[in-house]
């Protein structure tokens, strides 16, 4: 037996796993995406592009010649968007001091601070997501403590909403941010922060011009590690955010469940992976230091 | 040289405020579960005293005993299969060298990582409800499948972080000592990465006990994981039953994440 036969004979099983129940049914979705849909879900194998016209534009009810934006799905767009960005804005404000507070800790105890910032993150996400509305629901933690303490009368209505999906998104996705920061703030050199006290920079002027820019790879990879799972989430809008807060994974999920519009799900679907891969662009040049060098020649 | 002091160099005024208080937005919820899961009282508005009659309560539950069950033997099954391909795998393209296509296998291995769940999932059931109709079969294998695909890139990493830091000039000297090349792998090589093989078990573990998304795109009815059932309980009243649930899913992941760092941790 050839070395390249025992490394394909190795490969194997893998490679058949992978392509039988990820890759393959990836295809499939790609193809759909470009069918008829079904009377009853499914497909009829008749090629369109309807499906991809209506992620974005929707047709006048009575006057099918009339394109207008297709002002549902730009909404869900919009929300996933923004809650993906708002989600990765908090992540950053609290996590970029939780780095640096790990990163300047002496050797020993770092590991033990890391520690735990990575057992949540590997606590079962309905366990996490559970918590929150634990301590968000209207007879949850913070609304008890507040009535008590006489603040409120009533209860705020905080589960269910935009705000709790952000909440929970950002305490989920938290460790991502903290992790890739980490990596990036212990290489910082110390005497680099010594000279720049050395010559008189205030605190505020060294963290701007010393630390946020060694920071910075580590700052890109974190951004794009939380706002691809963010842009995906489906457990916390469904969970947190109520029957009208969809997200695009809820609105994927309806196509095949009671929209029976298999074709338009897998556009959607399609939507996502595009959105997803964007990211990853950013996040691959963010971390290889080859395409950087690359780029600046 | 610890220096945390207030004349610290790496001080940024703030910073340590910030942190620590992250760390505590990132436990109260989880110990108010756990707290509240000892509470005599159905209610988070009082506290009645120490009581484990939640635990009792769940654990007598057969719903909850049953789901459990599956999602422990869906974990094993899925995350030894994983474990086993993947440390195939990691031979191949740790010690075959360079070769064409290493590219498309680590972007295959990789996919899971990538893709989103909610993609995976309602591809998955695309896929196998097609499956389901042509074969008339309609058991545990869709999960089992999915979940060690799912599983593989996890399984898989720390297989290879351990195998790159593996002297290939081991298995030669086994070579030249006229072992056959599967006992240099028993007796040389296996021993050697046998710590990477259960920490990538038990990160493929954890991960399968996590999954929910697939999970509740595949499964067939009468098929709920731990995880799918906590799902749909979470939609509709929750009893304080749930809170032991969580807490004591809660103390299995954090058993697996300490064995999987220390053995991740073990040197050779």
């Amino acid at each position: 037996m050839t070395a390249a036969q025992r490394r394909w004979l190795l490969l194997a099983p893998a490679v058949a796993i992978l392509a039988c129940v990820a890759a393959g049914p990836l295809l499939v979705m790609l193809v759909y995406s470009f069918l008829e849909p079904g009377e009853f879900g499914g497909v009829r194998p008749a090629f369109s592009l309807d499906a991809w016209f209506s992620v974005l534009f929707a047709r006048d009810m009575f006057d099918p010649e009339i394109v207008e934006p297709n002002i549902a799905h730009l909404a869900i767009l919009w929300r996933s968007v923004s809650l993906a960005l708002q989600t990765t804005l908090v992540c950053i404000v609290l996590g970029f001091p939780t780095a640096w507070f790990i990163a300047t800790r002496p050797r020993g105890t770092r590991e033990l601070w890391l520690f735990l910032v990575t057992i949540p993150f590997w606590t079962n996400l309905l366990v996490r997501t559970f918590a929150i509305q634990e301590v968000i629901r209207n007879r949850g933690l913070v609304n008890t403590l507040l009535m008590q303490a006489g603040v409120i009368d009533e209860p705020i209505q905080m589960l269910y909403t935009d705000f709790a999906v952000l909440v929970g998104m950002a305490y989920v996705f938290l460790p991502l941010m903290v992790l890739p920061l980490y990596a990036a703030m212990e290489r910082v050199d110390r005497r680099l922060l010594e000279a720049a006290r050395d010559l008189y920079a205030s605190r505020w002027r060294m963290f701007r011009e010393v630390v946020l820019p060694l920071s910075r790879p580590g700052l890109v990879a974190g951004s794009v590690l939380v706002f691809i799972p963010a842009i995906g989430a489906w457990v916390t809008p469904r969970l947190l955010g109520g029957g009208r807060n969809l997200m695009l994974g809820n609105l994927i999920e309806l196509q095949f469940g009671q929209g029976r519009n298999w074709p338009l799900g897998a556009a959607l679907s399609m939507t996502l992976l595009a959105l997803v891969l964007v990211a990853l662009l950013v996040y691959l040049r963010a971390v290889d230091p080859d395409t950087r060098r690359r780029d600046h020649g | 040289m610890a220096d945390t002091g207030r004349s610290a160099v790496t001080r940024i005024p703030g910073f340590t405020a910030a942190a620590l208080l992250t760390f505590v937005l990132l436990y109260v919820p989880i110990a108010t579960l756990v707290v509240y899961s000892f509470n005599a009282a159905p209610s988070m508005s009082r506290w009645d005293g120490f009581s484990l009659q939640w635990y009792e309560a769940a654990l007598q539950n057969r719903q909850v005993r049953e789901v459990a069950l599956r999602s422990l033997w869906l974990a094993l099954a899925a995350g030894t299969m994983a474990t086993l391909v993947a440390t195939l795998a990691a031979l191949a393209t740790v010690r075959g060298g360079r070769f064409r296509g290493r590219t498309m296998i680590h972007a295959l291995i990789n996919q899971p990582l990538m893709v989103p769940e909610i993609v995976t999932g309602v591809a998955l059931m695309v896929v196998f409800s097609v499956v389901r109709v042509r074969t008339g079969y309609d058991g545990m294998a869709y999960l089992v499948l999915a979940h060690t695909a799912f599983c593989i890139p996890f399984a898989y990493l720390p297989v290879r972080a351990r195998l790159e830091t593996l002297d290939p000039t081991l298995a030669h000297a086994a070579a030249d000592l006229y072992a056959s090349r599967v006992r240099a792998f028993l007796h040389v090589t296996l021993p050697l990465l046998w710590p990477g093989v259960l920490a990538g078990f038990m990160l493929a573990f954890v991960i399968s006990l996590d999954a929910v998304v697939i999970t509740e795109f595949v499964k067939s009815a009468g098929q709920d994981t731990l995880p799918t059932w906590m799902l749909g309980q979470l939609r509709r009243v929750v009893t304080p039953e749930m809170n032991a649930v969580a807490t004591l899913l809660l103390g299995v992941s954090m058993l697996a994440v300490t064995a999987f760092f220390l053995l991740s941790r073990r040197r050779g």
